[in-house]
């Protein structure tokens, strides 16, 4: 369990490590991301009142959309220099390494959603009345997503085209986490806190589902990728 | 398999511990797929065959941390430091990261430990490859065109792992082109051409189903 675990941090401190020299995640994930959220908050200037309505389902398709970058980053970076066979090669439990890259997207996953969510309470007119409610649905979200995110990279990881792809397999498959988180974010920010216990079951029960099956099915997909 | 077509077929070859075989051959003859095979990476379609006493249809797995391949790839990473990429892979392997000290001063890249891997030349990272391969001290070497884009001290460094290697009982494998510094290096020679073993010396009578034992 102890070796499990190492292999786990392993892989994730070595995608981390990338990901911090090659600011990929700061430099053009989190501007893209704002630049979402801001572009959003122009197009319905007009309707100042709309803004604070629409601003949790605004954040969350920021989210999903750098989600999408930063988990084909994180399967991009294994198509270098045959990196992918290295790992076949090694002796880490294909599972462990699924953990590893899956708990990396969701920590740039987690910085990102923190930086976006000032950003909201900054432009988009919103007051964190529940921030308990608000991190938890942040967090059953985010490893939602990147789980799901990281079993459907490792499907498109040997594809030529993955890129395209990706967005394709995954974008209906997290459909129920993003409407859920949505709904979540609505309750906490001015509805019922009560409203958002049935979207936070649907959205826990989605990263179990989908943890599990990476973690049984990711060594068959290291194969075929 | 190369679309229909099968990549290698009437491959029969037994490798002893610590021997030396060159496998040799023009473009395309296969060389390489045989490599990646016995590495465990490429799947046995068809025939049979045992690395290390794994079988290659059903046990690749737990064969691959057995065997290390210098490929034309360094397996590395391009934002990881040379030294980063060291301890990857070790302790990948489920050896101490410190061996990745002892392979960087080995392959003389003790002043590039800080260095990525992407502003490294072409022959540092041949040298890095190397490294690689000192860090799993494996029990079976597989060398894909090794001398390719190594200098003479780098030439020094392969022959000297190749040595140890059969010295302490470890089978190597390698495929070339550069004859005349790799059959040396061998005890034995296997020649190759369209996927099949086309024969070999000292002995040249090669049986003709698909079949490697290691």
């Amino acid at each position: 369990m102890r070796r499990f675990a190492g292999s786990v941090l392993l892989v994730a401190g070595k995608d981390l490590r990338i990901e911090a020299r090659s600011r990929v995640t700061t430099n053009q994930v989190l501007p893209f991301a704002g630049m979402v959220l801001l572009l959003f908050a122009f197009a319905l200037d007009p309707d100042r009142g709309l803004l604070p309505r629409v601003a949790p389902g605004l954040f969350w398709v920021a989210v999903l959309l750098a989600g999408l970058l930063a988990v084909s980053r994180a399967f991009g970076i294994e198509a270098e220099n045959g990196a992918r066979d290295s790992l076949r090669l090694s002796a880490l439990d294909p599972a462990a390494i699924f953990l590893g890259k899956a708990g990396a997207v969701a920590a740039q996953l987690l910085v990102l959603e923190t930086v976006l969510a000032v950003g909201l309470f900054l432009f988009y007119d919103v007051e964190a009345r529940e921030a308990w409610l608000l991190a938890l649905a942040a967090g059953l979200a985010t490893a939602g997503i990147s789980a799901a995110g990281s079993v459907y990279g490792a499907l498109a990881a040997g594809l030529k085209v993955r890129e395209t792809l990706l967005p394709l397999l995954l974008l209906p498959v997290v459909a129920p986490v993003m409407l859920g988180a949505t709904r979540a974010w609505e309750a906490a920010l001015g509805g019922t806190p009560s409203d958002a216990w049935p979207w936070l079951q649907v959205m826990g029960a989605f990263a179990v589902l989908y943890t599990a099956l990476g973690v049984l099915a990711f060594g068959p997909l290291l194969e075929e990728s | 398999m190369l679309g229909r077509f099968p990549a290698l077929a009437g491959v029969d070859l037994d490798v002893e511990e610590g021997e030396v075989l060159l496998l040799t051959g023009p473009n395309g003859a296969g060389k390489s797929t045989l490599l990646r095979l016995l590495a465990g990476l490429a799947p046995l379609t068809g025939g049979e065959g045992s690395v290390l006493g794994h079988d290659l249809a059903t046990d690749r797995r737990a064969l691959r941390p057995r065997v290390a391949l210098l490929g034309h790839e360094t397996f590395c990473y391009d934002d990881l430091s040379v030294v980063e990429n060291l301890r990857f892979q070790a302790r990948a392997i489920g050896r101490d990261a410190s061996a990745a000290a002892a392979a960087l001063e080995r392959v003389g890249l003790t002043r590039q430990a800080g260095v990525p891997h992407r502003l490294l030349s072409a022959g540092q990272r041949r040298r890095l490859a190397l490294g690689v391969v000192i860090v799993r001290h494996a029990e079976l070497l597989l060398l894909d065109e090794p001398h390719a884009g190594l200098d003479a001290q780098g030439r020094t460094v392969l022959e000297e792992i190749i040595a140890e290697a059969s010295g302490r009982g470890s089978a190597v494998v390698l495929a070339s082109h550069e004859l005349e510094r790799a059959r040396p290096l061998a005890g034995r020679e296997v020649a190759m051409a369209g996927g099949h073993a086309a024969g070999s010396a000292p002995d040249a009578a090669t049986p003709s189903r698909e079949r490697a034992l290691l």
